[in-house]
């Protein structure tokens, strides 16, 4: 979507940026309360902690979508002015 | 069964995808203003956005689940559907067929009949793919109840009318921009929340040589067993392959099948509507580094008696659908489970929004427009989209309650497919290439295309002819006969509509220009670099193409 329709509608990228982020730190706070909490419910390959590192991964995809996605607003809103 | 037990946490994830989709609804209301914003999302999307819709749309979680459960029960040869089945498609759209439907500004793939043919054969593809589209919804929404009633444990009822009614509200809010912006997020939901189980798997087993090394040849290899059905898991040879899936069945649905062409109507020009099915082509060829590779864990692990890894069994059967949620269930802990299930409900729901929304356009353009009201505004007409939208969202809720009374109807989606998508290809194909077919030519051929192919499934499934007719094979699947009546509907379309067109009237070629080849000038855009042509693009992911069959032989 673009960003340079008269009302400045927000981009799809901005909404994907939000959501990897909001679901990444969940994912990754509660991969981290697990690491230190004892009762951990029992899942195969539990020792790689995926839900810490995975969440991680999303959180910071989250931010770098959220980051070009301001850059080429700002950009788009220099070139019009 | 144990179902999937879900914490607070998995809630609250999928508590706030729904959160997300409904506020992006009302957001975009506002920018919804007219009937092309409603419809077309206002024709401004980049290549990136309608080429990640483009693939999105076709990527439901009954696919994902499906196929996955396929590799399972026929090895590789599932990634068929992903690579030759899809991409030469694809990108025959893009570079070949795309000019003539962006460039005549139509709404819809009936519209297009219109122009080229005429009123009769625009109403007869609108009215059947309304039937098929809403069929197609309600049997989704059908198994969307069953995977999360079997899975999770979730009240039929209530997992049907939420989601419908979540996808109602979306839809009717802003059409076709919101359904697209929900199936980008289902984009990436589907790949954070699935592809984990891949990574997990490969860990587990050792490498992905391993996981080849501990299969039988049979379920290894794309092309090796293909000489003889009964070497391979699908029964099926080469050219079943060949002609059914990667020539009809395939170039039926990703160039002629409304529901995805629609994502590519949405981009801001020519060129940007060329390059999204050949963005989406690359996404579709990485797709089987979910669902295949997932399958194939799965069949490992059930054969490895130590791993305490089983699909899921219905009495005497097994449960194929299951491989996917017990890899999850397997890998998954809390909040990581949320956002599995998320990919899976988010792909259920744009599935579902992607349908309705193209059943709102063709029946309100199409049918509505075109046979009831033909004085309507653009504000009425936008109106009925948002009627139509509700009633089609109705219309499917009834067919999955049709659904869940007769669950065998599951196994006909294929075939659904094959009744209307192979022989308008076969339309589609001559009205764009040969100047002379005729409106009756192209009216009766897919009359009788259409009718031929329901009436083969009809003779096999009441064994009125041996299966092995249709498919010159004694050995051969369901999904075999599948391939081959395609190719047979799609045969008897194109021969027909020759002939009868040889002996009716034809349309001048003053009226043709802009919708055939030959009589169309060549669209030249400003010049733009290598790297932005769509032809570039297109050989380098026929070249990828290439190299995984070639690889995976």
């Amino acid at each position: 979507m673009t960003t340079e329709t008269k009302k400045e509608m927000r981009t799809i990228w901005y909404f994907v940026g939000w959501m990897l982020l909001v679901v990444g730190v969940i994912i990754f706070l509660t991969g981290i309360y697990y690491l230190i909490s004892p009762a951990r419910p029992e899942t195969v390959l539990q020792n790689l902690h995926p839900d810490i590192w995975w969440g991680a991964i999303m959180l910071v995809v989250g931010i770098l979508f959220l980051f070009f996605d301001n850059k080429m607003t700002q950009k788009n809103l220099r070139q019009n002015g | 069964m144990e179902e999937i037990g879900l914490t607070f946490i998995d809630w609250l994830i999928i508590l706030i995808y729904f959160v997300f989709v409904l506020g992006i609804g009302f957001y975009l209301k506002r920018y919804t203003e007219n009937d092309e914003d409603f419809f077309l999302a206002g024709r401004k999307n980049s290549s990136w956005v309608a080429g990640l819709a483009f693939l999105s749309a076709n990527l439901g979680a009954l696919e994902l689940l499906g196929m996955t459960g396929n590799t399972f029960k026929y090895g590789m040869y599932v990634a068929h559907f992903y690579w030759i089945g899809a991409i030469p498609a694809m990108l025959f759209l893009a570079i070949y067929m795309m000019p003539f439907y962006y460039s005549s500004r139509i709404k819809s793939i009936p519209g297009y009949l219109k122009l080229r043919f005429d009123e009769k054969t625009r109403v007869l593809n609108g009215i059947a793919f309304a039937f098929m589209t809403v069929l197609v919804s309600g049997i989704n929404l059908y198994a969307m109840a069953l995977v999360l009633h079997t899975f999770l444990g979730w009240n039929w009822d209530v997992s049907m009318w939420a989601s419908a009614a979540t996808v109602a509200v979306y839809v009717t809010l802003s059409g076709l921009m919101s359904a697209i912006f929900t199936e980008i997020i289902q984009f990436f939901l589907i790949w954070f929340g699935l592809f984990l189980v891949t990574v997990l798997g490969i860990v587990e087993i050792g490498s992905l040589q391993e996981i080849f090394n501990r299969i039988p040849e049979a379920y290894s290899s794309l092309w090796s067993t293909s000489t003889d059905p009964s070497e391979n898991g699908m029964m099926v040879t080469w050219a079943g392959i060949v002609l059914g899936l990667g020539f009809v069945l395939s170039f039926g649905y990703w160039t002629t099948d409304f529901l995805v062409v629609q994502r590519a109507f949405s981009a801001k020009d020519l060129r940007s509507a060329r390059m999204a099915p050949v963005i989406a082509s690359f996404f579709k060829m990485a797709l089987p580094f979910i669902v295949i590779i997932g399958g194939l864990i799965a069949l490992v692990l059930s054969q490895d008696a130590n791993s305490g890894f089983a699909l899921l069994r219905d009495g005497d059967k097994i449960n194929y659908d299951s491989a996917l949620p017990m890899l999850i269930a397997r890998y998954y802990p809390t909040g990581l489970v949320g956002l599995g299930v998320t990919a899976l409900l988010a792909g259920f729901m744009a599935g579902q929004a992607g349908n309705i929304s193209a059943f709102n356009t063709v029946w309100t353009y199409d049918i509505y427009h075109s046979v009831i009201k033909r004085d309507a505004s653009s504000a009425h007409l936008l109106w009925m989209g948002r009627v139509a939208t509700v009633g089609g969202i109705l219309l499917s809720v009834v067919t999955a309650y049709w659904a869940k009374s007769m669950p065998t109807i599951m196994d006909y989606m294929q075939a659904i497919f094959s009744w209307v998508n192979a022989p308008l290809f076969a339309t589609m194909l001559l009205g764009m290439f040969v100047r002379w077919i005729t409106p009756n030519g192209a009216f009766w051929g897919l009359l009788a295309g259409m009718g031929s192919s329901f009436g083969m499934f009809l003779a096999v499934k009441f064994d009125w002819i041996d299966k092995s007719l249709i498919t010159m094979s004694e050995v051969a699947s369901d999904m075999a006969a599948n391939f081959w009546r395609a190719w047979w509907a799609w045969l008897i379309c194109f021969v027909l509509t020759i002939v009868i067109s040889l002996f009716t009237k034809k349309r001048s070629e003053k009226e043709l220009v802009g919708l055939v080849k030959g009589l169309t000038e060549e669209t030249v855009g400003k010049p733009v670099p290598l790297m932005k042509k769509p032809e570039f693009w297109g050989i380098i992911s026929l070249v990828i193409l290439v190299v995984l069959n070639v690889y995976f032989w």
